[in-house]
């Protein structure tokens, strides 16, 4: 039920009173969705959308800190210290190393 | 979809493993709260590719599995009624109350419709004046911002018939429930995200404290599933607690102070049953003394009768975290997702749902 989709903001419509409701395209499925929890959400912007209404503007920004936090373990490893990723950070057939932690 | 599709690529997944494989020295068991994570981990096999030395263990974030029986026969009591029309999410009208689902009185009858948004349910109290509408509001803290709009909303317009049943669970008390009891093995948890998108992650930090127990605000897609895992993993090797937010995409530490305001203003916090776990102290709201007046409970004055759990039915070991859904004797075979005995067989974020769509039989 916590569901979460993820969606463009397409249009922001003038509420004049009542709530401030807008457009959100979900990749195709375009659907009116509540903003008067993000009112700083603009169009182009991506929103959560939880049972018609907006939650959260996604941060573009620290969406890429899942690939930071990896891109980070394979700088490590080019220090010297095992590499997440692939088999390329170390020798074929030798055990894995514990990464630079107590 | 942006923000879904490169969450889901195979090779940062397998990086994450290994990670995951390198900071490993002994077991773990990990609590992944909420039943959308449940299935994200059983989808995409992440249950099966994690090093063996973690266990997952399922916890009660469903809101569908956690609702009492007795609520179920409460709305199934309103939902008969002739005046009646009774809005719920899809995910309720399937729940088996002592008698009836909502989908049995459906049938039955009674004008039962299946809503997208509580708003829906406004507009339909608009369009039917005639009629008395009811919503159903089943949640935790993700949706209650939303119900509690449509309750002000419809203050706002002054409808007269429209009114709620509220059944609305919070995940911190639970969280401490499950850590203070003595049976407890969870050792590290993933929150969950949407929750804590809402509530942010202030209300974690004691519990941490308090528990010595690394929470990890979590996301949804399987990149976020391993991260948050990593993350915890990581934690528990080096000996530390306290809130980490692996989220951050969509989570604040003080999280979206306007869904707070209206869910301030509209619901008080007050003890709660949880089906198959019995009453948590404040881990419910109900409506605030100055929106009463929507309380489908009291406006159709329906008792509240203790009603007996189907005894087949180790629900509420699963939603503790204590037993998995394929050590149930019925599952697979007296309960399936066609012909449910109990809640998490019926709900999409059940974990016997994900167990049984997923074959782990």
């Amino acid at each position: 039920m916590c569901l979460g989709v993820p969606g463009k903001v397409t249009r922001i419509d003038e509420a004049s009173i009542g709530m401030p409701m807008g457009t959100v395209d979900f990749g195709g499925v375009v659907k009116e969705v509540c903003m008067a929890y993000v009112p700083e959400a603009g169009v182009g912007d991506f929103v959560l959308v939880h049972v018609g209404f907006a939650l959260s503007r996604i941060d573009e920004e620290e969406a890429h800190q899942v690939f930071r936090t990896l891109a980070e373990m394979g700088e490590l490893a080019d220090l010297g210290l095992p590499r997440p990723g692939s088999a390329r950070g170390r020798e074929p057939g030798t055990a894995p190393e514990r990464a630079g932690r107590s | 979809m942006k923000f879904v599709d490169e969450y889901r690529s195979e090779e940062h997944a397998r990086a994450f493993l290994e990670a995951i494989q390198r900071t490993i020295t002994r077991p773990w068991t990990l609590m992944e709260i909420c039943g959308g994570q449940t299935h994200t981990l059983l989808k995409f096999g992440i249950d099966e590719l994690l090093p063996r030395e973690i266990t997952l263990v399922h916890g009660p974030g469903c809101p569908v599995c956690v609702t009492p029986i007795e609520l179920i026969d409460q709305a199934v009591e309103i939902a008969r009624r002739p005046e009646v029309l009774f809005t719920s999410f899809g995910d309720m009208l399937r729940v088996p109350g002592t008698r009836s689902s909502l989908l049995g009185a459906k049938a039955a009858g009674a004008d039962v419709r299946m809503v997208y948004s509580p708003l829906d349910a406004v507009s339909l109290a608009r369009q039917h004046k005639d009629r008395e509408v009811v919503f159903f509001a089943v949640g935790f803290e993700t949706t209650a911002p939303a119900n509690a709009m449509a309750i002000y909303e419809a203050a706002r317009l002054g409808l007269r018939n429209f009114s709620v049943l509220s059944a609305h669970v919070l995940v911190p008390p639970a969280m401490e429930a499950i850590l203070g009891s003595p049976d407890n093995i969870v050792q590290g948890f993933l929150a969950a995200g949407h929750v804590c998108t809402v509530m942010g992650y202030r209300e974690y930090e004691p519990i941490a404290e308090k528990y010595r127990i690394p929470i990890v605000v979590t996301g949804f897609e399987p990149l976020d599933l391993l991260h948050g895992i990593w993350m915890t993993i990581a934690a528990l090797e080096e000996g530390r607690w306290g809130v980490e937010n692996q989220y951050t995409r969509s989570v604040v530490r003080d999280g979206n102070l306007r869904a707070a305001a209206i869910l301030e203003e509209v619901f008080e916090v007050c003890d709660r049953q949880w089906r198959g776990v019995g009453s948590i102290p404040l881990s419910g709201y109900r409506l605030a003394r100055a929106y009463e007046r929507f309380d489908a409970a009291a406006r159709f004055a329906v008792a509240t009768e203790t009603a007996p759990e189907p005894s087949d039915c180790i629900a509420g070991l699963i939603l503790q975290g204590r037993k998995k859904p394929n050590e149930c004797r019925e599952f697979g075979a007296g309960c399936t997702p066609e012909h449910p005995i109990g809640a998490p067989m019926v709900s999409t974020e059940g974990a016997c749902s994900a167990y049984y769509l997923y074959g782990r039989r």
